[in-house]
């Protein structure tokens, strides 16, 4: 599902080269959950945006659901990341301005053919899957961060992705409330075979997952 | 998705108070404006009821006397004298009128001051300018030669005098001479300096006649040509005539210049016309250029101002702008999206600046700052003023939009985050 093969990222500024990824090769299979590791600077974050299409490797190649990223222009990369992949974040980024049901639609915006009934109707079903039916018409403001955080990965599914990437998606929560959102990102992958990688800092979360990509200083180390 | 995009709109709008109402009010006070100025251009030159043969009349409103050695000059309204004897008979000319320009005067009823404008004409000029008359009739030619005492007044003198009832047949004095009201007409507005006044009487009644042998005074002539196709042939006519003039004291005064005239190219002529030593000649394409320059420089300056609100406005949103992106909006979907803002924001702009217009222009009208003035918006501009809004806000929008969708989504998402 996910092919990674010697994948390097480079800063560049001026007068500093940061290296940030070294030789990456990553293979994750389709229905795999996984688990990114490592300590803070490691290149968790910046793998992910790779993966994740948000950011352009240096070096290699990618290859999302047995199709190569070749050219990396905005309008393909955009139309692959709401077919293909969906986002949570540690620190949730929903559009304070808009409802519930707004901020989940919002994939669904940049998807032709669909009207605004088979939106909301998608938005609303993506929302009882994680348990927040009652709360469509709040604003993330009227939530707790765990329902935040729901309301985040209603978002990530409602375009029904292959792929989900998690970055930190219990970093800002209690341990329960990070147990919580544990158990629907495995529902997800377990009932309907979505793709997870995630990263994260806590090896408790991380051992629920099928397998753990440790990286130090950029490198793959296990 | 247009939905999506208005919903949130409005929410950054109510969320920005301030910002909105700066923005608001640049945009409405620019229209306002740019309705406002129109208004009293549309008022003072274009087509109206008394001037409806603007389109082939020319005038002599304005002219040069120099002295031999040219060092000497005498501008302004022309006299009796010369518009008399050197304007007549011009080919192709269906009519002309003599007339003053509009005098303050002052007439006493019951020992009680009324004040009001006198302006002298020629019967000709009742024939020209179409006049809509409440009562009776313009004095004629007749009247002129025979040096009749006659008058007609407009509908606010007759209140003045008579109150409601009719005037015509009855008598005013008017700067110490009593005439007998022939004819009672609408009132005009005084920006319209060529039909303007509040009574009209016969040249040939005033107090004396030094004015027969005035070079430069106070008349001013309009020509009514037999078409528009013959405007080009009378100017040239009149500009050869010019070097014929017989001046009463040569030595002391030997040459004019001037021109015929659109009342729009004598402002020209006044204000940016070009000057050598054969006098000034009219630059009407000069004055409209720089009315649409002052135009646009009047709106580009709040356009600038909205550029740089947009910017920090926008920059609040890089959180918004990184997960848009992260979920599939493209650079330019984007721009779609704060162009789409900004255009409603822009309308919103433009529905207050039109009812802020008419406010303005009604409260101008019923102020009487300009005697019997009737401004009104003129939806064909405000339509035009309001398309130039939305292109300035388009480019108020697109520049901060495009600057803000090509951020990197890593970029915006840590943005907000931090």
């Amino acid at each position: 599902m996910i092919q990674l093969e010697g994948v390097e990222k480079v800063y560049r500024t001026d007068r500093i080269e940061t290296i940030a990824l070294t030789n990456i090769n990553l293979n994750v299979r389709a229905g795999e959950f996984i688990s990114i590791m490592g300590p803070s600077g490691s290149g968790k974050s910046t793998l992910l945006n790779v993966i994740g299409l948000l950011d352009v490797p240096t070096g290699g190649k990618v290859a999302l659901n047995q199709k190569p990223i070749t050219a990396y222009t905005d309008k393909y990369l955009a139309q692959m990341r709401n077919e293909e992949l969906g986002f949570i974040f540690q620190t949730f980024h929903l559009i304070n301005d808009l409802s519930v049901v707004d901020n989940v639609e919002i994939p669904l915006l940049y998807r032709k053919g669909l009207s605004s009934a088979d939106r909301r109707k998608r938005a609303l079903e993506a929302l009882e899957k994680v348990g927040l039916q009652s709360r469509v018409y709040h604003f993330p403001g009227q939530l707790s961060g765990g329902q935040q955080q729901r309301v985040a990965i209603a978002r990530a599914i409602v375009g029904n992705p292959k792929i989900l990437l998690a970055d930190e998606p219990t970093g800002n929560l209690d341990s329960q409330m990070g147990d919580e959102i544990m158990e629907v990102l495995q529902s997800l992958n377990r009932d309907h075979q979505t793709t997870v990688v995630m990263v994260t800092h806590d090896p408790r979360q991380a051992e629920k997952t099928e397998r753990i990509v440790r990286l130090f200083d950029g490198r793959q180390v296990s | 998705m247009l939905k999506n995009y208005l919903k949130i709109a409005f929410k950054v709008f109510l969320r920005r108070k301030f910002f909105t109402f700066i923005s608001l009010f640049a945009i409405s006070f620019t229209l306002v404006v740019l309705m406002v100025a129109v208004a009293f251009l549309d008022h003072i030159f274009g087509p109206n009821a008394v001037e409806s043969r603007k389109d082939r009349t020319l005038g002599i409103y304005y002219m040069e006397m120099k002295t031999p050695d040219k060092r000497g000059m005498w501008n302004g309204s022309t006299g009796y004298r010369f518009l008399d004897r050197n304007t007549r008979n011009l080919p192709n000319v269906e009519k002309m009128s003599l007339f003053t320009e509009p005098k303050p005067i002052v007439s006493y009823l019951h020992s009680e001051k009324i004040q009001a404008y006198l302006k002298r004409t020629d019967g000709e000029f009742w024939e020209i300018l179409t006049f809509r008359f409440l009562e009776g009739a313009p004095y004629t030619a007749e009247d002129e030669k025979n040096r009749n005492l006659v008058a007609v007044i407009n509908d606010a003198t007759r209140k003045k005098f008579f109150g409601n009832e009719s005037a015509v047949g009855k008598t005013i004095e008017v700067d110490g001479q009593n005439f007998r009201v022939v004819g009672v007409v609408e009132n005009v507005p005084y920006l319209r300096q060529v039909p303007f006044s509040d009574i009209w009487v016969p040249i040939s009644t005033a107090k004396n006649d030094t004015y027969r042998n005035e070079m430069m005074g106070d008349f001013q002539a309009i020509y009514l040509a037999r078409s528009e196709n013959d405007l080009q042939a009378i100017r040239d006519e009149f500009k050869a005539r010019l070097n014929n003039i017989e001046f009463p004291d040569p030595k002391e005064w030997n040459s004019m210049y001037g021109e015929m005239n659109t009342y729009f190219e004598a402002l020209s002529r006044e204000l940016v016309g070009s000057r050598d030593d054969n006098g000034s000649a009219s630059r009407p394409g000069r004055l409209l250029a720089a009315m649409i320059i002052i135009a646009i420089l009047f709106m580009l300056l709040p356009t600038v101002n909205l550029i740089n609100i947009n910017v920090s406005r926008i920059m609040e949103r890089a959180g918004e702008i990184g997960v848009r992106k992260a979920f599939g909006a493209s650079s330019w979907t984007l721009v779609g999206q704060f162009i789409v803002e900004n255009v409603l924001l822009t309308l919103i702009g433009g529905v207050l600046g039109f009812f802020l217009s008419r406010f303005v222009l009604q409260f101008i009208t019923a102020s009487g700052w300009f005697p019997y003035a009737e401004f009104h918006v003129n939806y064909r501009i405000f339509l035009g003023g309001l398309g130039l809004a939305v292109i300035f806000g388009l480019l108020s929008g697109v520049y901060p939009a495009w600057k803000m969708s090509r951020l990197n989504p890593v970029q915006a998402l840590k943005g907000a985050a931090r």
